[in-house]
């Protein structure tokens, strides 16, 4: 990270859910105006962390600084102001299902802002022009396919041109259409918008060829971080067995238990 | 033995603590509702769905209640050559009792487990996340909408399920049986007071349009996000809104009409 | 125009359920609106034996009216009854009497009306002289036992 300005900073950040320690000591910086991306297996708490950046959960201690703003120190109006400069793609979409494209593209200028029908409905066929999918504006969600209700709901995150755009899982379940259009999308609409872009994700080739900067996350804690050479190169036994795939390694392919043999063994 | 004394505390106190989470989704959803012009489409398409939808299932119920009230009423009574009474018999039921509860037990299989099924996929969907980042409270968005409109449907449904069934009452006992009907309507409003009777039914209707909807869309806002944890949450505002009206009701009638 | 037919349809419920709340109002607990179609006669009973407000007042049978006020004269001290009768009743003769009946074994009260035979008839403010009081089963018992002891 040479010489760019940091947007997102996340400092000793430690999270529980019940019993399961999800982050230990997580720090992670998140430079302007680049592609990041925070790569880690599943269930290791990469979508919890997108929450406590856009602050629907707070974590148990650490800080989360957005935009120079301490989270935890926000009022809920002042949090609310901060969200407009975030967009979110969820995992699923979360397309209101009782809209049209258009209204849910609509939907946060129209609740955000003061502009003039006219002026919105300009703006959405921009958004969805720019997604490939002006065409499909009168559709209802439920009549789009995966990969189309993903493209919608990337026109919405980005509504409102915010600051920020995070993407959650943006390529999991896609055909490879579907993902090579969304990478597309992805690093055309972070260079033409100008805005910081972090992907969570655990397709590791999609993300490795368009994130400028890369955190490997793992137990709680950041293992790796570089560019996407740097991340190859790596010699870390743990970063190996991730971004090749093997099926055993740091992380285990058997779930922790007993011995077989004496498990096998023993009169129940 | 501690353990299940444990248990049972731990128990205590998640309910407790439930109890006042939801205390502050409903006061924070229904007082701090600002704009109600521009939410009132919202408001409308809620009472469509929570009252329009029930408007079927309430008014043939009504129906056919009211005409087995009055020809049970008119078998039991004719014995006594009092049979003109059956009109106060079925108003009298239904406007304090019957109109109020049942109204509410079919108002929570329908709207109350639709409310939670449809706040839940909501939640499943990521949809009130969604909401969130755009910058929307889910609350007021989501919830105050579906609180109001189940405060405002239930009283509604219960006067029209209490008119239908007298209704069919007098359709059964003066129609088909032959009750004189100035007598049937005459010993009716003698013995039916409006403000007595008619209003706390009413009161009774707002109450457990309240609790039920309450229960519905908490269970929703609660429930785990998956499709097992929207049948489960579903199932549980049917059952949990059912106990709630049926114990309410005799704390209710106590208070109005007992001398407890 | 889907939200077009949501709000006729929202408003086609709200009005079931103001027609529904006008007719428990009027005719099941008969509140009634101004009462303009009926005129009111009073009788004195000495015993109304629980008549209430709202009973029916009949003739032959079939109602002709309904009691609207019972209260007590102070200086007779018996029970002055009001009852209001449909303004079409027009035809009730002034010598009509009026007498305190029960509907069945476990009925209401209701009062029943006979007419008479004079020209004149009953209007606003007419007393009913010709009353006759509830039948309290106590005295009832009371007396048919004194007769039974001074035989």
């Amino acid at each position: 990270m040479l010489n760019t300005e940091t947007i997102i900073q996340i400092h000793h950040l430690k999270f529980k859910r019940g019993q399961r320690e999800i982050f230990r000591d997580m720090n992670i910086e998140i430079p302007k105006g680049k592609i990041t991306a925070i790569l880690g297996p599943s269930g290791s708490g990469k979508t919890t962390l997108l929450k406590m950046i856009g602050g629907q959960l707070s974590p148990e201690a650490g800080k989360v600084v957005v935009k120079g703003n301490d989270l935890a120190l926000l009022t809920r109006s002042e949090l609310f102001e901060l969200r407009k400069k975030m967009g979110m793609l969820f995992q699923s979409g979360a397309l209101f299902s009782d809209m049209s494209v258009f209204e849910n593209v609509a939907f946060p200028l129209k609740v955000n802002t003061n502009l003039g029908e006219g002026l919105i409905r300009d703006i959405v066929l921009m958004k969805l022009q720019a997604v490939g999918l002006r065409g499909a504006c009168e559709l209802m969600p439920s009549e789009l396919s995966g990969g189309m209700a993903r493209r919608v709901a990337l026109a919405r995150a980005i509504a409102l041109d915010p600051e920020i755009v995070m993407y959650d899982e943006p390529f999991a379940g896609q055909d490879p259409i579907g993902m090579g259009v969304l990478v597309e999308l992805i690093k055309k609409l972070n260079k033409s918008l100008g805005h910081t872009s972090v992907i969570i994700s655990h397709d590791i080739q999609e993300t490795l060829s368009i994130a400028d900067h890369i955190c490997i996350m793992s137990e709680g804690v950041v293992i790796a971080q570089g560019s996407a050479d740097e991340i190859k190169e790596s010699t870390l036994e743990n970063v190996q067995q991730f971004i090749n795939g093997y099926p055993d390694g740091p992380v285990p392919f058997h779930y922790p238990s007993e011995d077989i043999m004496q498990q096998l063994m023993t009169e129940n | 033995m501690f353990d299940m004394l444990a248990a049972l505390g731990r128990q205590g106190i998640s309910y407790i603590a439930s109890l006042g989470k939801a205390t502050l989704v409903v006061i924070h959803a229904l007082f701090v509702w600002p704009q109600p012009i521009k939410n009132m489409p919202l408001l409308l398409k809620q009472l469509y769905s929570v009252g329009v939808k029930s408007l079927l299932i309430i008014t043939v119920s009504g129906l056919f209640i009211g005409m087995v009230l009055g020809l049970q009423g008119y078998t039991i009574l004719v014995d006594f050559g009092s049979e003109q009474s059956v009109g106060q018999m079925v108003a009298l039921s239904l406007v304090r009792e019957l109109a109020p509860v049942v109204t509410a037990l079919l108002f929570a299989g329908r709207a109350g487990s639709a409310l939670t099924a449809e706040i839940g996929l909501m939640k499943a969907t990521e949809q009130l996340a969604s909401l969130e980042m755009i910058g929307v409270d889910p609350l007021r968005r989501v919830v105050a909408p579906r609180l109001w409109a189940g405060f405002i449907s239930m009283p509604i449904l219960s006067m029209i399920f209490a008119a239908v069934g007298i209704y069919g009452g007098a359709l059964v006992s003066v129609d088909w049986l032959g009750v004189y009907s100035g007598s049937f309507w005459s010993v009716m409003q003698a013995s039916v007071d409006f403000y007595d009777d008619v209003l706390n039914g009413i009161i009774k209707a707002l109450v457990f349009g309240l609790v039920v909807t309450w229960i519905a869309v908490y269970q929703g806002l609660e429930c785990i996000p998956t499709s097992e944890g929207i049948a489960q949450s579903t199932t549980r505002t049917v059952v949990y809104s059912s106990l709630m009206i049926l114990a309410l009701d005799f704390v209710l009638t106590a208070l109005m009409f007992g001398d407890i | 125009m889907r939200s077009r037919s949501i709000e006729i349809l929202v408003g086609l419920f709200l009005v079931c359920g103001l027609v529904a709340a006008l007719a428990l109002a009027m005719s099941v607990s008969g509140l009634t609106l101004g009462s303009k179609d009926t005129y009111k006669v009073y009788a004195h009973f000495e015993n109304i034996g629980g008549l209430t407000e709202k009973a029916e007042v009949t003739v032959a049978g079939v109602q002709v009216g309904t009691v609207s006020k019972i209260e007590l004269d102070p200086q007779m001290l018996v029970a002055k009854v009001e009852m209001k009768i449909f303004a079409d009743v027009d035809y009730l003769s002034v010598d009509s009497s009026v007498q305190i009946l029960t509907s069945g074994l476990l009925g209401g009260k209701y009062i029943g009306l006979s007419v008479g035979a004079e020209e004149e008839v009953l209007i606003e403010g007419s007393m009913i002289e010709d009353t006759q009081s509830a039948l309290v089963l106590e005295e009832l018992i009371g007396k048919f036992l004194f007769d039974k002891v001074s035989e």
